[in-house]
């Protein structure tokens, strides 16, 4: 078994009296895609720009590539690429001068045209930056990421401002990095793009960490039973159970024909996501 | 060497984005040849400066504010420029961008002095050229005043360079940055000798000025670009060029000293 990517034990982070991050603990394997979901304002930021060198924790361990992100050198930063969650650069230069102005920094570098290519920007390659429109920019973010050919790659929120098509192309590229044997640490709003790209997941809240695990274990078998939904002259219904067959069977019987409404529900990322941030608000309330 | 070799790439990239830039190109490259001709034009009917009693001899207008305003241009480009440019890409995220790669600061550094010389060489070519061509103005002939002119140039454009990365810690964002710098810049000019004739200024807010660079850099281009009889209203009737470079060398180093102790890319946890 080779080193984890990434390591993080009992890490905290506090601002004055308010407690950021109250002891996190998960790794991420070398070529693995590691999702962190939770609120605004539940910690994952907070986590990554830890973990990215750009701030400093206040207890617990930490550890990128091997290297303790606080004392992150050139050598390990040449080895990361970081999309940040914003950026607001004047933009006075091209997509294409801007990434061949990037690959030198790095030791070793992708090809330029074919980064711009893999991010869907060859017809704005001589555009200014500051004409691109946000999602536009938002690729030349990622771009920028991932010209220094990273180990270990950081994306927080990457799609933010994308449209529905721009995000099925971004996850394209994300799976390509994936074979490649990029290690990915993902945070989003999407949970849907969670389920589409990460092996694991952790979700955050009140900066705890609730829970943690593959896609499809996430919220524990509980939270994964079905449910059947139909509609009587009382009203709408809803039973879980893990028998749906033999459910929507015994209506069919007694409500003589078939019930108004009928679904048959299994419960998606975003319901059983939900339903753990609910329940862990309702504990702390 | 690796660092110097980053630090030339980001300094042909840092130049490239200047000329992109119509604001700054009007407000620090443009501006002293600007005023040049402004102070040309207005004063042209007021006669020569410095002539003798029956008020013959001396020099143009012209002439007499070439100096200040190439001793200005030293200090926007250096100062004004600098401080502004990166107290901005602190706020924009450059800064923290670039602090995610391996950029080394000292590249960095590289890049922005790089900046600054390509584009006051170009500055100071232009005023030298609008103020001999289009206002008679004649240049020093004497490889000894070139020479001075090398170094004290030089010396001046680097020390301003430093402060210029010392004084972007300043302002708290991006945004605030030319209100902060440009009065500090605009004060110094008044009281160093570049738009009011310096020995005309109460002796002591001469004293005042004398503590800080421009005044410096002022009087060692008055003593290469003006007649040798103006030092009789210079401060003790000498142009003193040891204390230039004594004064301007203090100032390099305390600018050193600051802008390798302050700069950081992040405020950390802000």
């Amino acid at each position: 078994m080779t080193e984890p990517h990434v390591r993080v034990r009992d890490l905290r982070k506090s601002y004055g009296a308010f407690t950021a991050l109250d002891g996190i603990s998960f790794d991420i394997e070398r070529g693995e895609t590691f999702a962190l979901l939770g609120p605004n304002g539940a910690g994952k930021s907070t986590t990554i720009e830890i973990l990215e060198g750009y701030r400093d924790r206040t207890g617990g361990e930490a550890t990128v590539l091997g290297v303790d992100p606080q004392h992150g050198g050139l050598a390990w930063k040449s080895r990361i690429g970081i999309v940040l969650q914003s950026s607001g650069e004047s933009g006075n230069v091209s997509v294409q001068e801007q990434l061949a102005y990037f690959a030198k920094i790095y030791p070793q570098h992708r090809d330029v045209d074919e980064v711009i290519a893999a991010v869907g920007l060859t017809d704005k390659a001589k555009t200014r930056i500051k004409q691109l429109s946000g999602g536009q920019r938002r690729r030349v973010d990622v771009a920028l990421g991932i010209i220094g050919k990273p180990e270990m790659l950081f994306l927080d929120e990457p799609t933010t401002g994308f449209d529905p098509e721009a995000r099925r192309e971004f996850w394209e590229l994300i799976r390509g990095l994936k074979r490649d044997g990029t290690t990915i640490l993902l945070t989003t709003h999407y949970l849907d793009e969670a389920a589409q790209l990460s092996d694991r997941a952790g979700v955050i809240a009140g900066g705890k960490l609730i829970d943690i695990g593959r896609i499809d274990e996430i919220g524990g078998q509980e939270a994964r039973v079905p449910l059947v939904r139909w509609r009587d002259p009382s009203g709408l219904h809803e039973e879980r159970t893990t028998e749906p067959a033999a459910v929507v069977a015994r209506l069919f019987a007694s409500e003589k024909g078939e019930p108004r409404d009928l679904e048959v529900v299994r419960p998606s990322l975003e319901d059983i996501y939900l339903d753990l941030v609910g329940q862990y608000e309702k504990d702390n309330a | 060497m690796n660092a110097i070799s980053l630090g030339i790439d980001r300094a042909r990239y840092e130049t490239k984005i200047y000329f992109r830039q119509g604001d700054t190109i009007f407000f620090t490259f443009l501006f002293p040849i600007v005023m040049l001709s402004i102070f040309s034009v207005a004063f042209s009917a007021a006669g020569n400066f410095g002539t003798d009693a029956h008020g013959h001899g001396g020099i143009s207008a012209a002439a007499f504010y070439v100096p200040g305003m190439i001793a200005a241009g030293i200090l926007l480009s250096g100062v004004q420029n600098l401080a502004v440019d990166i107290a901005n890409e602190r706020g924009d995220g450059t800064l923290k961008r670039l602090s995610g790669t391996p950029l080394p600061v000292l590249s960095y550094f590289i890049g922005k002095i790089g900046q600054v010389l390509v584009t006051s060489i170009l500055q100071i070519a232009l005023l030298l050229l609008v103020a001999h061509f289009a206002f008679g103005v004649a240049l020093p002939t004497s490889g000894q005043k070139w020479g001075t002119f090398v170094w004290v140039y030089l010396l001046g454009i680097t020390t301003s360079a430093v402060i210029g990365i010392a004084l972007s810690r300043v302002p708290r964002t991006g945004r605030s940055a030319t209100a902060v710098i440009i009065p500090i810049v605009l004060v110094l000019q008044f009281i160093s000798g570049v738009y009011l004739q310096f020995s005309q200024l109460p002796v002591w807010l001469q004293n005042v000025a004398s503590v800080f660079p421009l005044k410096w850099m002022a009087q060692g281009m008055r003593y290469v670009f003006l007649p040798d009889g103006f030092k009789t209203v210079e401060q003790g009737g000498v142009w003193n060029l040891g204390l230039i470079a004594i004064v301007l060398g203090i100032w390099l180093v305390a600018g050193l000293i600051a802008a390798r102790f302050t700069f950081r890319w992040i405020r950390k946890d802000a």
